[in-house]
């Protein structure tokens, strides 16, 4: 009986399932967050494409299909040991410095609401660099500051120095196109990452004061663009533009704050079937969330993103590998700064720009992002434990 | 990992905990408290009311001959969502539809914007409704025009031609009724902005003024109401509320549309009588009334305008004439907004406090040229003596140096200047009681209240103004600085606040500060008449559905008893009826065979016209009838008419010709307004096709 048993924990244990190391509750709340984005995704393009005669499903397919495709990233990224991955660092930095010089180039890149930041592919589909920059940033950094080439058990200045020339190149690239919002996701990563390395304190002293100088300066100076600084100063007075970006931001608290308790019910949402709010499957989806589906369940949806941070706080916590855990965290601080953007500003707590919900917004650059970065989480979680 | 990575870790978790926690917290606020709010501004982003008119009622005299009803009349509208989409937003759709209608471009322009589109100044004939309905540019449009019209489609896209109500006042037996009907027009912002709880839809036609503004909220009806759900893009996504428009009621009111007519053209010629006679004659009011129940059987104000102009659409010409001053403010309405003297037809109240003083009416008093008041001389009417007389014959022959005399010895009774702390005030008392302040409660808009210049008056009038007249040198322009003026500044400034012996003297004469309204010397008169009663004056009914059931009816108040005995009244009945038989008035009623009562005033204006003319007489006639039976109120008042008798009792005289029915000093059988002798109580029945009885 005891020998059956032991038998089967040993099978249980040798065999090799695709879930195997999946952390059940992060992997639940992921799946449950993509279900969620492709109803709303649904909901936000049916109406409004049938009425213009119009394939109604055209966004759904494609949002099946690039979960499909950031499903296969996630199983990639969660099978190959991570560890392996620092080999490959030089190489996805690389690429993505060099997708972001692509943008800049006339011809190559095309402009979408005011920031150069795709690159057109045949068949109709556009990458994002900066997506992936993003976590080409952050491999990198996590490598850099984990890896002792000295006895010391800290990062040392130098190593903070080199981390952040690996950040600040790719940084710089995007504050070209400009595209704010991914700079503030990767300044707040950098950051946290620094701060967690164990590298001196002052380092993160530092950087604080040079971030809110940098926002600052960039607002005062030509840095931001007037495109920039009109959505910025619609920020602090909703007022002063009726028609651009106010009325998107002013659009967006009323369609949220129409769903009330328990919302319009999926598909149903009047204003979200007017299109009165614009990108509402991209960057504006939450509005959807919270006209149709109310504050149940547009809560439901910031209640699933703490779950996943949480989680990933204790993957960080348990695991006993320093690249693992400042890639975790720099996973961490990507995902909570790109949630508290995205929703806070429909919410009108931030300004607005133009990035993504994960797991949620249409869009096939960020859903691979995201997905691989929950597949490193994933995979740091797997390897936690041996 | 070392304590500081461990301790960071902590903080980072910390702040972002915190950052969805706060994010919670406003979506919180924003969907569960701010919630509503925000589902009403969403309501008003994605929902369209499209609002189909109910259809008005109708206004009707006490037959039931409509005064006002409505009209189908051929619109030609735009639509502004078509035309905004053509690449020149319009303008050559409009150009072309101006020079067919025989338009101004302009106008068709800035008549098919939204006033928010506007800039400030430039608003006038903007659009007050909604972007969504049909804006209209004609509503009397040609039907071959309308047909050229909606065959061109390609020429006229979003022009389109259809038949609308529109509110027309027929004008049956030539009545005009402009100031008491009123007008109706488009809901504007300052409507809405009024808050009276009444529930207005946008581009709802309204009434403005007049009758058509006090009943509104019975004749408007209930407009049908499509909400339609719609997208970014304009386009109907779902359909939600969908109400039939509810008819409005109708108004009955106690006018009678050929008495109407007739008391307007009375008005008009004996303004150019007036005139005829030299005077300026600028405006005028005449009111009949009912003296049993306050009724108002006809009442106009001179002059006046084409009430059906506001819903064709004022000319810029028009709409300026309105409050012209050259062209009389045709806009005001005499009758119930003009103030004036009442001269010598207040002499009835005197009458009333002489009797309650202890005079004796039936003794004889003198009617020299001029009495002695302090140190000035105040003269007789055209300084004329009559010796001698009954008072009977005083008030017929109006000689005001009798009142003077009483008037002054009464002030002198009471303390002159320095006056008792309890003083007896006959006179202002007298007047008092029939509540001259009050106003009359008539059931139109904007009535002025009257002035009555007693003590409370004047202490009231010194309080405003004795800073003015005691700095007098320097407050005043120095045109006002003349030597007289300078007098009177003085004067006021020492003692204005005290009832003076002129002004005591003047009082019982209807001189001075006491002004009146044409409608509350009607209802002074009618109460003489009626032994005593002050009625509310009501031109409103009954309300009344189509079907005939009576939804409301207005009952006019008793507002007061006159405190007069009956010998008082009675002798004063005598008095008025023998101003008619021999005295001022016998000239205007010589051979009238139904027994008048009545007193002429002519009034001294002081002022200048626009045209520097001195300002002439005030001519009144207060008048009820048959003087045996009392019944009716006639008052007639000619603003610089010159005499009171000639002017405006030659014109009473015209409106009892109608109402009882006289031709050549003879009645008519069967010609009278009312042959029963009394308005009718029935209420009629409504059809706009009603028209009005003729007389044999």
């Amino acid at each position: 009986m005891s020998q059956i048993s032991a038998r089967q924990r040993l099978y249980r244990r040798s065999r090799i399932s695709i879930f195997h190391g999946f952390d059940p509750v992060l992997t639940i709340a992921v799946g449950l967050l993509l279900f969620i984005g492709t109803l709303l995704v649904y909901s936000a393009t049916r109406d409004w494409y049938s009425r213009y005669g119009l394939d109604p499903q055209y966004y759904l397919k494609r949002h099946v299909i690039n979960i499909a495709i950031g499903l296969l990233l996630v199983y990639g990224t969660t099978v190959i040991d991570y560890r392996l991955l620092r080999a490959y660092t030089p190489i996805f930095w690389g690429l993505g410095v060099l997708g972001l010089v692509m943008v800049l180039i006339p011809g190559l890149g095309s402009t979408v609401n005011g920031a150069r930041a795709w690159i057109a592919l045949p068949g109709g589909f556009q990458i994002q660099p900066a997506e992936l920059a993003k976590i080409a940033i952050i491999i990198g950094m996590s490598m850099l500051l984990s890896e002792r080439t000295h006895d010391s058990d800290e990062p040392t200045s130098r190593d903070v120095l080199q981390a952040l020339v690996v950040a600040g190149i790719p940084a710089l690239l995007i504050i070209v196109q400009p595209d704010m919002g991914t700079v503030f996701i990767i300044s707040a990563s950098v950051i946290t990452i620094i701060a967690v390395s164990g590298a001196p304190s002052r380092w993160v002293a530092v950087l604080l004061i040079v971030a809110v100088l940098g926002a600052v300066v960039a607002t005062k100076t030509g840095v931001i663009s007037d495109y920039q600084l009109n959505r910025l100063q619609t920020f602090v007075d909703p007022t002063a533009d009726t028609q651009g970006a106010g009325y998107q931001l002013r659009q967006a608290r009323i369609t949220i704050g129409s769903g009330g308790l328990i919302g319009t019910g999926l598909f149903n949402g009047p204003q979200t079937n007017g299109r009165f709010v614009p990108e509402q499957q991209t960057d504006f989806i939450f509005t959807v969330a919270g006209e149709e589906l109310g504050f149940l369940g547009s809560g439901l949806i910031i209640f699933l993103y703490l779950l996943i941070l949480m989680r990933a706080f204790a993957i960080a916590r348990r695991t006993s590998d320093p690249f693992g855990r400042l890639m975790t965290t720099g996973v961490i601080a990507w995902f909570a700064f790109q949630v508290f953007e995205n929703i806070g500003m429909t919410l009108g707590l931030m300004p607005m720009t133009g990035v993504p919900l994960p797991f949620i917004s249409y869009g096939g650059s960020s859903m691979f992002a995201t997905l691989i970065g929950f597949g490193l989480l994933q995979n740091v979680h797997a390897r936690s434990r041996g | 990992m070392n304590q500081r990575s461990r301790l960071n870790l902590l903080v980072v978790q910390i702040l972002i905990v915190s950052l969805m926690v706060a994010l919670l917290g406003r979506l919180f606020y924003l969907q569960i408290t701010a919630g509503p709010m925000y589902r009403d501004a969403a309501l008003s982003i994605q929902s369209r009311d499209v609002v189909s008119p109910a259809t008005r009622g109708l206004i009707v005299d006490s037959s039931g001959v409509p005064l006002a009803l409505n009209k189908v009349g051929l619109a030609i509208t735009i639509d502004r969502i078509a035309i905004d989409k053509q690449p020149d937003k319009g303008v050559e759709v409009m150009q072309r539809l101006s020079q067919l209608l025989n338009l101004q471009y302009a106008d068709v322009y800035r008549n098919t914007r939204l006033c928010g589109e506007l800039p400030k100044g430039q608003k006038a004939g903007c659009w007050t409704g909604s972007r969504y309905l049909p804006i209209p540019i004609t509503k009397e449009a040609d039907s071959d025009i309308a047909l050229q019209i909606v065959e061109r489609s390609d020429q006229f896209p979003g022009v389109d031609a259809q038949p609308i109500a529109i509110r027309n006042y027929p004008g049956i037996a030539g009545v005009n009724g402009a100031h008491v009907l009123g007008y109706v027009g488009p809901l504007t912002k300052s409507d809405l902005a009024k808050g009276d709880g009444k529930k207005y839809f946008r581009s709802e036609t309204i009434g403005k003024s007049g009758l058509e503004i006090t009943y509104d909220s019975y004749l408007r009806g209930i407009p049908g109401i499509r909400t339609l759900i719609v997208d970014r893009k304009e386009a109907i996504t779902a359909q939600g509320q969908n109400t039939a428009p509810i008819s409005g009621d109708h108004l009955v009111t106690s006018l009678d549309a050929r008495l109407q007519a007739a008391v307007e053209v009375a008005l008009a010629d004996a303004v150019k009588r007036g005139r005829a006679n030299g005077n300026t004659s600028d405006s005028g009011a005449a009111v009949v009334m009912d003296i049993r129940n306050g009724q108002v059987l006809a009442i106009a104000s001179y002059p006046t305008y084409d009430p059906n102009a506001f819903e064709r659409g004022l000319t810029v010409q028009q709409a300026s004439d309105l409050f012209s001053e050259e062209k009389s403010l045709p806009a005001l309405s005499r009758v119930l907004q003009g103030l004036y003297a009442p001269a010598s037809t207040f002499k009835s109240v005197s009458v009333i406090a002489a009797a309650s003083a202890g005079y004796n009416l039936n003794a004889s008093y003198s009617c020299p040229a001029e009495v002695q008041v302090g140190t000035r001389a105040f003269q007789n009417f055209e300084s004329r003596s009559h010796g001698t007389m009954s008072l009977k014959k005083a008030i017929a022959v109006s000689c005001d140096t009798i009142w003077y005399r009483i008037a002054f010895d009464e002030w002198l009774r009471d303390g002159g200047l320095r006056p008792k702390s309890n003083p007896n005030d006959y006179f202002f008392k007298a007047a008092q009681s029939f509540n001259i302040t009050q106003k009359v409660g008539i059931d139109l808009p904007s009535e002025s209240s009257s002035r009555l210049a007693d003590r409370a008056y004047k202490k009231s009038w010194y309080q405003q103004n004795k800073d003015f007249y005691c700095n007098y040198k320097d407050r005043a322009t120095k045109a006002q600085q003349t030597p007289f003026l300078l007098l009177l500044a003085k004067e006021n400034c020492v003692d204005g606040d005290k009832v003076r012996a002129g002004d005591a003297v003047n009082f019982a004469i209807g001189q001075g500060e006491t002004v009146v309204t044409p409608l509350k010397l009607a209802q002074m008169y009618a109460a003489i008449g009626n032994g005593g009663t002050i009625w509310q004056m009501m031109i409103g009914k009954a309300i009344v559905k189509s079907d005939g059931t009576v939804v409301k009816t207005m009952i006019a108040k008793k507002l007061g008893t006159l405190t007069a005995s009956k010998e008082t009244l009675d002798f004063l009945h005598g008095a008025l009826r023998e101003v008619v038989t021999a005295g001022t008035g016998a000239g205007a009623f010589a051979g009238f065979p139904v027994p008048v009562s009545g007193k002429t005033g002519t009034a001294e204006v002081f002022g200048r016209n626009l045209n520097g003319s001195l300002k002439d007489n005030t001519s009144w006639f207060a008048s009820y009838a048959p003087s045996n039976k009392p019944r009716y109120a006639v008052v007639m008042m000619i603003s610089q008419g010159g005499f009171g008798a000639s002017t405006s009792g030659v014109g009473v005289r015209r409106i009892y010709e109608t109402l009882f029915g006289v031709k050549a000093n003879k009645l008519i059988p069967g010609a009278a307004i009312f042959p029963d002798g009394k308005p009718p109580t029935k209420l009629p029945k409504i059809s706009p096709a009603t028209k009005p009885k003729v007389a044999p």
